[in-house]
């Protein structure tokens, strides 16, 4: 029991005095997954509304696989990601394994799909409510698709910190892709496993409690932005 | 181009008195869905800065009709002509319509008109400018900033309304506009919709009330199960029906007889 309190209090420790280490992988570990949820609403956001507000033929099936996509296996992407990185693979020479761009590349496969899938469903409701207004206003494509982004702002921003609450608390993926490589891959999900296995609780205690710090940061600001916007009557 | 003539006892051409050529016309217009037939043989002539109000009880079929006029259903039998052409994206634009429950966007009641603006194709110079015409004319100027999902029933009506106007159609489908609201918020838009006919505006409204229909209409359409039964002035035809339905109507025993006439049936 004592030991526990001992490693507790040397973890604490290592947070207040900021250890350079501990401060290294966090940075770039928000870093990473900054950049990933960044480029992935860049991405899924638009596509997830054009499924969402668009009637095309296999709409249908692209709903559907957006949803099983949502679902995908971290290590899954992370293997393919590295086969598509690896020397051998057809990015290769471009020689991205075992880099940070790597995770981020990593990571924005993994919640790409989330963000559009979330995206295609409130944009989706969101145009059922405004199809006849919009119809007979004569709205055109690209003003519906950024209406609907537009008006589902809250619950899309909602739709973004919960990918980054995904992405930012994922080990398999980046593991495989970063390989943990010191002061070079290392972020938090991947150095609680490497410390706890080498029995450095002390450090491995610290990252998670940071983590847990900022999974439960990211949701205050989840609910926040909802109250506020229930206020406006715009959710 | 129509020589409808034959088609005149359902009263189409009591309608239209005048010679111009009619804004929006319909011929034998019917909407049958699943075999059940809402509406049919439906002809009526809309001319410009004309006000027609359309009559009838609880599902007559008086929404879709309006619906199948500015192209949102898709009708399944019979023409729409828009100044004696078929309806397209164009014609659409020099229509607006105002829904029975308001569609509100999810932003400040400035930005709902700008919005609409836009969508209209008006430059982005001119918007503004457009807006606080429009602002000014439904008396919401202090409301500009206000989220418009906020504003009471009366409130986005009247925005709605002054959203559909800023567009400057030529004609305005308006479905109950002041069902749910009270004598002075129905005053405040009897009196924007008069405004816009004034302003030359063809009207073309929906509504529950005889008394509403004789102040606003010139002309009126009555509906039964789908059908025009009557359609003529609308002075005339309020205080002389020919049709049984409407005097049924007009007295309130239409419902009554409804009921009794499907329990006979059964
Ligand atoms: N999409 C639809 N599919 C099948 N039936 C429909 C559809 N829309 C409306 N109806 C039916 O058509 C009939 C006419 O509907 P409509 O909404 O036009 O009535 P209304 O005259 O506007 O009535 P109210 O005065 O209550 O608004 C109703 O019996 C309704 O149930
Ligand atoms: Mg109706």
């Amino acid at each position: 029991m004592s030991e526990i309190g001992a490693i507790f209090r040397a973890a604490f420790e290592l947070i207040l005095r900021w250890d350079s280490n501990l401060g290294e992988i966090v940075t770039l570990s928000l870093y990473v997954t900054f950049f990933a949820v960044a480029l992935a609403c860049c991405i899924g956001l638009p596509l997830g509304a054009a499924v969402g507000v668009f009637r095309f033929p296999g709409r249908t099936a692209a709903t559907v696989l957006l949803n099983t996509l949502m679902g995908l296996p971290p290590v899954v992407v992370g293997l393919g990601v590295y086969l598509m990185l690896s020397a051998s693979g057809p990015l290769g020479p471009l020689r991205l394994l075992y880099t940070p761009t790597a995770m981020i590349i990593a990571q924005l496969v993994l919640v790409t799909p989330i963000i559009a899938a979330l995206a295609r469903q409130i944009t989706e409701d969101l145009n059922r409510e405004y199809a006849d207004q919009f119809t007979s206003l004569g709205v055109g494509p690209f003003r519906k698709l950024w209406a609907v982004l537009w008006d589902g702002r809250y619950s899309l921003l909602t739709v973004a910190l919960a990918g980054f609450g995904r992405a930012v608390a994922e080990v398999g993926a980046v593991m495989i892709v970063g390989g943990n490589i010191n002061h070079v891959t290392r972020v938090m999900t991947t150095s609680i496993a490497l410390e706890t296995s080498k029995g450095n609780l002390n450090l491995a205690l610290a990252l998670g409690v940071v983590l847990l710090a900022i999974a439960m940061a990211v949701n205050a600001v989840a609910m926040a932005v909802r109250a506020s916007a229930m206020r406006a009557a715009y959710v | 181009m129509f020589s409808g003539s034959a088609r005149s006892k359902t009263g189409a051409f009591a309608v239209s008195q005048s010679l111009d050529p009619p804004l929006l016309a319909a011929r034998d217009l019917a909407l049958t869905v699943r075999g059940e037939p809402l509406l049919r043989n439906v002809d009526l002539d809309i001319h410009a800065a004309r006000r027609l109000m359309i009559l009838g009880a609880n599902g007559a079929g008086k929404s879709l009709l309006l619906r199948c006029l500015h192209g949102l259903t898709r009708r399944t039998g019979g023409g729409v002509y828009w100044r004696g052409r078929p309806m397209d994206r164009a014609a659409r634009r020099a229509q607006a319509m105002v829904f029975q429950r308001p569609v509100m966007l999810r932003r400040s009641v400035l930005s709902n008109l700008l919005f609409a603006l836009g969508a209209a194709g008006v430059r982005k110079s001119e918007r503004r400018a457009r807006a606080q015409e429009a602002l000014e004319q439904a008396r919401l100027e202090h409301l500009a900033r206000r989220p418009a999902r906020l504003l009471s029933g009366g409130e986005q009506q009247r925005l709605a309304l002054a959203r559909a106007l800023a567009c400057r159609p030529e004609i305005l489908f308006l479905d109950e506009p002041t069902a749910s609201l009270d004598p002075a918020a129905t005053l405040a838009v009897e009196q924007l919709i008069s405004a816009a006919h004034s302003d030359g505006v063809a009207i073309v409204m929906v509504t529950h009330e005889a008394g509403q229909a004789r102040r606003l209409g010139d002309d009126i359409v009555f509906l039964h199960r789908g059908a025009v039964a009557e359609a003529g002035r609308a002075a005339h035809c309020l205080s002389a029906p020919s049709s049984a339905p409407l005097q049924a109507w007009l007295e309130g025993r239409l419902y009554l007889e409804e009921t009794r006439l499907s329990a006979e049936k059964r």
